[in-house]
């Protein structure tokens, strides 16, 4: 057996909390859509992907420049996708609806495997942010600084536009009852662009961050990410924007800190790092086995509020 | 609705079977190299009618029907490499497998019963789960799998590709092998069986309360669908004389389940269609990418985008699928119904 120090500890949960956070701001781009839309996007990673290659293609220029870059590719892709795909998709079956979008997200990739070539991109616009504060032995890096600063701020303001502006109750309003709200006068598609437009501009954000720390594109960026954030989303409990961005940090802080604590080396059953997904698996079965609805949603209550 | 129109049976049942054998009929005709695309769809429509069994008749999503296809895939290429490279294909396994080697036939009964047997036992707490959480759940049976299979070097090769096995799926053994498990799947869906869930598919709460136990009920149907992806994968391996663990991963999952909600994913017509449009058009684009097209000529790396794409805007433009997720059934004027909203 392996003693662990405090101080190896602390590194994972460190490294742990970062991870999460990421992944937070996924969940939350998921849970919007999902929220007003009832729709699981699972091509949310490559519009992160593109956000990614147009960092990656703007490397030249002034790194602020590029991350707006970024923003309009990637908003500009959300809105595309809404309009040509979601809207038309809206009275369709969850199944037609997930494997639609299973569909565009093959589509992106092959497009930009087809256009960039398999090799991949090295993407140099926010590296520096990659390094570590000051000289200690615990290991902090800016980056992770600016994602959990990124994912509270980010979710502090949605909160306050959800809860104190007329847009955010038409939100919530389409969200609980779609239907009953569109007769008493909400504008659904604008509601909905809305929300779809919000997922956007995070995807583009988490495309910044995650750049900054695995500083090189290829066509499936963000692929393996967006699975694991869907699986966090529906155990935290999709049907509310908190449990679901909870959901989020969970499955990522579980997974950065069973693979900090799992040895490295080691045989069957679940002892070696290379079961870490098994691990982490299991626990999923598990949770949704006594939770289905959702590790933080309360026990008995019908979920209403959806965003 | 859907049990009037079943009562059409021999139709509904004639109509997959007789494109199954058209596609093997066609194949033989062919080169051995256009026929190994012919094979690749049969194998292909064996996979999604397997899927179909599951998914189509209780209306829930599942991501890990390919788990028990990896199970099967496996179990019948490693019992049938012979025995004399097997110290070299697999080095490290238990002795029940490397001291024993079967015969093709067999090895396509055992895939199918440890399909089932994993299917049920992994079944009876998931089956309890409905909506968003089974396919979750599902979805962590496969990366489970997947993982186990990966790393696990005492039940097959782990990462390192399983080769030399026979090549015994040919063109006919395809044809048979898809068309025997569409009669299952067939078959199935005509029984008590196959109705109640169908039933509870389409009202959970009037086919409780018509005294249906819907989670015994879609395990039996998870387990029939083990049996039949675990059968799948036996011809699987035995076509591609190679397995590796990524190859049937999640790409194939995707892959799989997009056909049958392309072709339609409330029939067994509709999963037929799915696969055979969606793996022909696939291999269609490749022969047209290495130039065997006569009047068309793809640029490399167009198959991928126009596969994906004609999966997008069929799903868009018929959130029904291509069959409308109906059987087969003559052209006659009647009124259309408005599109149903399963869950």
């Amino acid at each position: 057996m392996i003693a662990y120090s405090a101080h190896e500890n602390a590194q994972t949960l460190i490294d742990a909390a970062s991870l999460g956070s990421v992944y937070a701001l996924m969940a939350v781009g998921i849970g919007l859509v999902f929220g007003v839309l009832r729709l699981v996007n699972f091509a949310y990673g490559q519009l992160i992907m593109a956000g990614a290659y147009a960092l990656a293609l703007t490397n030249n220029l002034n790194p602020a420049l590029s991350i707006l870059v970024c923003f309009s590719v990637v908003i500009g892709l959300t809105t595309t996708m809404e309009v040509v795909a979601f809207r038309p998709l809206r009275s369709a079956s969850p199944a037609t609806m997930l494997v639609a979008t299973f569909a565009i997200s093959f589509l992106l990739q092959s497009i930009a495997l087809l256009k960039f070539g398999a090799l991949g991109k090295p993407v140099a616009t926010l590296t520096g942010l990659n390094r570590p504060i000051g000289n200690g032995t615990l290991i902090v890096r800016w980056i992770w600084i600016v994602a959990i600063v990124v994912a509270v701020v980010a979710l502090g303001v949605l909160i306050l536009l959800l809860n104190r502006t007329p847009l955010g109750l038409h939100m919530r309003a389409a969200a609980a009852d779609f239907r009953t709200a569109r007769l008493l006068g909400v504008r659904a598609n604008a509601v909905i662009s809305f929300a779809v437009l919000l997922s956007g501009v995070l995807a583009a954000a988490v495309a910044v961050i995650m750049t900054a720390e695995q500083p090189f594109v290829t066509s499936d960026f963000a692929l393996r990410d967006t699975i694991i954030v869907l699986v966090g989303v529906v155990v935290g409990g999709i049907d509310r924007l908190w449990s679901a961005t909870l959901g989020g940090f969970a499955i990522g802080f579980a997974t950065g800190a069973l693979a900090g604590f799992l040895p490295s080396t080691g045989s069957w059953p679940f002892t070696s790092g290379v079961y870490l997904d098994s691990a982490v698996f299991a626990l999923v079965i598990l949770v949704l086995l006594v939770r289905p609805s959702g590790l933080f949603v309360g026990r008995g209550r019908r979920a209403v509020e959806r965003v | 609705m859907k049990a009037v129109r079943l009562s059409r049976a021999p139709l509904a049942l004639l109509g997959p079977v007789a494109l199954l054998a058209l596609v093997g009929l066609v194949g033989s005709f062919l080169s051995d190299v256009r026929a190994i695309e012919f094979e690749n769809s049969l194998v292909f429509a064996a996979t999604v009618i397997a899927l179909y069994v599951f998914v189509g008749n209780s209306g829930v999503l599942s991501f890990g029907q390919v788990s028990f296809f990896i199970v099967g895939a496996y179990a019948a290429g490693e019992l049938t490499v012979p025995a004399d490279a097997k110290r070299s294909v697999l080095p490290q396994v238990f002795s029940v497998l490397r001291d024993h080697t079967i015969g093709n036939a067999w090895s396509l009964v055992v895939a199918a019963l440890l399909g089932a047997v994993y299917a049920f036992l992994v079944g009876i707490p998931l089956m309890r789960l409905s909506g968003l959480a089974a396919g979750i759940a599902t979805f962590a049976v496969l990366e489970i799998t997947h993982n186990i299979v990966r790393n696990w070097e005492k039940i097959g090769p782990g990462p390192l590709t399983l080769s030399t096995v026979p090549e015994t799926t040919d063109l006919w053994q395809a044809t048979i092998g898809a068309i025997a498990v569409a009669c299952v799947a067939f078959a199935y869906q005509l029984s008590p069986l196959g109705r109640k869930l169908r039933a509870a598919r389409e009202d959970p709460f009037a086919a409780q309360a018509a005294g249906i136990d819907i989670h015994r009920q879609r395990l039996w149907a998870f387990a029939l669908s083990g049996a039949l992806s675990g059968f799948a994968g036996a011809l699987f391996v035995h076509f591609q004389g190679t397995l590796n663990v990524e190859d049937v991963y999640l790409e194939y999952t995707f892959l799989t389940l997009a056909m049958l909600v392309v072709g339609g994913a409330g029939s067994l017509w509709g999963a037929v269609v799915g696969a055979l449009v969606v793996s022909g058009l696939d291999s269609f684009l490749s022969d047209a990418e290495n130039g065997d097209v006569s009047w068309l000529h793809a640029p490399a790396g167009t198959r991928l985008v126009a596969v994906a794409a004609f999966m997008a805007v069929v799903l868009v433009f018929l959130p029904q699928g291509l069959t409308g997720a109906r059987e087969v059934r003559l052209p006659r004027r009647r009124r259309r119904l408005a599109p149903g909203t399963e869950p």
